[in-house]
């Protein structure tokens, strides 16, 4: 493993650093995106305390990557204000971009250019160090610094995206589906290098499709759907206030969740080999136990589970579909 | 604008150009394949040598029977020049390599038996111009003969002259170094502002702070140095080939500058105003395809009917290469100064223009 030490510029605002520590320094109000008859984004409000990770969640077509480019300064809301550093983003995008650092979705570059062409030609414009080697070994691409980006595999593509949004230094880093593409070695390292980073006190958007990736890196996530926020926390919030509690699942034949119709404070179904009871509280674990027991049915691998992320995510999601 | 930034930009659009074969070919190969091409069409039929003849003795028969047996003789064809002009002037003007005065008492002289001279002008230099002279003296010595006296009463003096025939090479030559750049200005623009626009690569490059003006400084320079190689290849190809007499003056590369700055930008504004790479390539030709035939390319605009010359005054190409054949043909440097402040102006505003409609954001 890279050993990775970020270089801290001593900015002139180094002192107040402790005092604004907690406060927003990503403030947007009541963002609304169209494309043509489309609503992309339907009001969202988004507050990020600098050194937090924020974390974007949302089916396809939520709305993530066009709220996201709207924080980067990438696209103009239709509506809205947006407050990034004390700056307009749109305005005032080429000073935020020396403080930031973007992955954008579907990151793309120069042909015919290698990987550590690309990060020199980034440090040349601007204007800092050359570390194009700390940063290949960070992400694992030594081997390939000097293949044309055309000739690289997607998941080491997406890793040069890392490589040129952190050869700035940035004080704030957009990642648009960082770990999209990438084997599961990879994702790890990916998530190590935000793991990094937030110890660094760096600030972080994170869109991800990867709900455990969200629910282990982010302190806040969001949920969008239609353009709109369903759920903000942080992702025990989140399972606390949408999820519904206990989950108790054995491998069994489908037959088994029809012994719960009807039952109290339990609902099963069935989901690819194992039925799944949903428990209103820790009070009903025995009781749906002995239901099992004595359903006569063949049963083995027994498993309790607090609800995840994901699935309050796929509940979230799946109501306001069926609206 | 930051030179350290226009010289990264330049690097790195430099090694993806010369990492792909085959823009290496267009940008140099093709215009020498062109001028190879149009070269052995064209240059292998000019048999008879242009000898042009000011005759100051109109209307009399002597003179034009002289004039007759001058183009008939299978080597030489006659051009006449107008009698107001100084034959001098007219010679280094148009550049012409061989050329007659038949002075105005011709008939009356050889109606009362006196000697008459017949200016001759040719450059001994050039070895058409020997030819004719040739073919001159024997003309001569066969209408004294026919003149049926003892003694020869046309005499031939003869001047020399420095400046060189014009054959079609020599127009060919500047003509395609105006369509290469045009072509690859203008091309390679608007396919390039089209792909970075398609494949993000605009967007990604909006999150440094490379400007688009450096970014477009960095292609214009590039652009630069591909077309100066290109005309050093098809000027010593035209030379090693053909003879042709262009040769490598330096006040070609003002125009050169400003021919490839005004083509960049325009290939800037036909990639930024097209929405796909089709209609990309479809404005491209547009642009292109009336200036590629009509500017003095393929033959010179003084060939084409008067509408159609009145026409090429509309178009920079024209320009392009009117200034260089000043130079390199015509040696006429109020001509030259005119197309280069002309080029100049076109170039300048197209640029003004690029900057304009050429956006890196998307709304
Ligand atoms: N450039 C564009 N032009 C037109 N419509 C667009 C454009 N970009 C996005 N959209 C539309 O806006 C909506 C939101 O898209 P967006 O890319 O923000 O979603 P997302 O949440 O990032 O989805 P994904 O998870 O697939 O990346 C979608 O319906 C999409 O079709
Ligand atoms: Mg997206």
């Amino acid at each position: 493993m890279a050993i990775f030490v970020m270089q801290r510029r001593l900015h002139a605002s180094d002192g107040k650093s402790v005092r604004e520590k907690g406060r927003f320094i990503i403030n947007a109000e009541g963002l609304v995106k169209h494309y043509g008859s489309i609503k992309a984004v339907d009001g969202i409000s988004i507050k990020i305390r600098k050194g937090e990770v924020y974390s974007l969640l949302g089916p396809n077509g939520a709305g993530k990557t066009t709220t996201v480019e709207m924080l980067e300064g990438l696209r103009k809301p239709d509506h809205g204000r947006i407050n990034v550093l004390g700056l307009d983003p749109f305005a005032d995008a080429d000073v935020l971009h020396r403080r930031e650092g973007i992955i954008p979705q579907g990151f793309n570059f120069i042909e015919k250019i290698t990987a550590k062409e690309a990060i020199g030609y980034y440090a040349t414009l601007f204007g800092v160090k050359n570390r194009a080697k700390e940063l290949l070994e960070l992400t694992n691409l030594t081997d390939v610094a000097d293949v044309n980006f055309m000739d690289l595999s997607g998941g080491q593509k997406q890793k040069v995206g890392l490589c040129l949004a952190l050869s700035n230094d940035p004080e704030i880093l957009f990642l648009d589906e960082p770990t999209v593409g990438l084997d599961p070695q990879a994702r790890r390292n990916i998530q190590d290098v935000i793991r990094r980073l937030k110890s660094e006190k760096r600030t972080i958007i994170l869109t991800t499709h990867y709900l455990e990736e969200a629910e282990e890196l982010a302190d806040r996530v969001a949920i969008i759907n239609h353009g709109k926020i369903m759920a903000e926390g942080t992702p025990q919030e989140i399972i606390r206030e949408y999820g519904d509690g206990m989950k108790l699942s054995v491998s069994a034949a489908p037959v088994l969740a029809k012994a719960f119709d009807g039952r109290k404070g339990m609902s099963a179904r069935y989901d690819s080999g194992r039925v799944i009871v949903a428990l209103e509280s820790d009070a009903k674990i025995s009781k749906a136990i002995r239901i099992i027991e004595n359903s006569g049915q063949e049963w083995s691998n027994l498993k309790l589970n607090n609800e995840t992320l994901e699935d309050v995510f796929l509940s979230l999601v799946g109501k306001k579909e069926k609206e | 604008m930051k030179l350290k930034n226009i010289r990264a930009d330049f690097v790195v659009y430099a090694r993806n150009f010369l990492r792909t074969r085959s823009s290496i070919f267009f940008a140099l190969l093709f215009p020498v394949i062109f001028l190879l091409v149009f070269g052995a069409i064209f240059s292998g039929n000019q048999s008879k040598i242009p000898v042009y003849v000011q005759n100051l003795d109109n209307g009399s028969p002597l003179a034009s029977s002289f004039m007759t047996a001058v183009n008939s003789s299978g080597v030489l064809s006659v051009v006449n020049v107008p009698q107001n002009v100084n034959i001098k002037d007219y010679i280094s003007q148009n550049s012409i390599s061989t050329a007659l005065v038949i002075p105005q008492a011709f008939s009356e002289d050889i109606a009362s038996h006196q000697k008459v001279n017949i200016s001759f002008y040719y450059n001994p230099a050039q070895s058409t111009s020997q030819e004719a002279e040739q073919a001159i003296a024997f003309v001569v010595q066969d209408f004294n003969f026919r003149l049926d006296n003892a003694t020869p009463l046309v005499l031939t003096s003869t001047n020399t002259v420095s400046s060189s025939g014009t054959q079609y090479i020599d127009y060919l030559v500047p003509g395609l170094i105006g369509l290469s750049i045009l072509t690859s200005g203008v091309f390679s623009l608007t396919y390039l502002v089209n792909n970075y626009r398609k494949e993000k690569i605009f967007r990604q490059l909006s999150l440094t702070p490379l400007t688009r003006g450096e970014w477009l400084v960095s292609k214009f320079v590039w652009n630069l140095i591909i077309a100066l190689i290109s005309v050093f290849l098809m000027i010593t190809v035209g030379d090693l080939v053909f003879g042709a007499n262009v040769s490598f003056n330096l006040l070609i590369l003002p125009i050169i500058f400003f021919g490839v700055f005004g083509f960049v930008s325009l290939g800037i504004i036909a990639g930024a105003i097209s929405k796909s790479e089709e209609t990309a390539s479809v404005i491209g030709n547009i642009i292109t395809f009336p200036m590629m035939f009509l500017s003095g390319t393929f033959f010179p605009v003084a060939l084409m009917p008067v509408y159609l010359q009145e026409f090429a005054r509309f178009l920079p190409l024209y320009y392009v290469i009117d200034g260089m054949n000043s130079v390199t043909l015509f040696s006429n440097m109020g001509s030259y100064v005119v197309d280069l402040a002309v080029t100049a102006a076109i170039s300048i505003a197209f640029f003004m223009i690029a900057l304009k409609v050429f956006s890196w954001r998307e709304r």
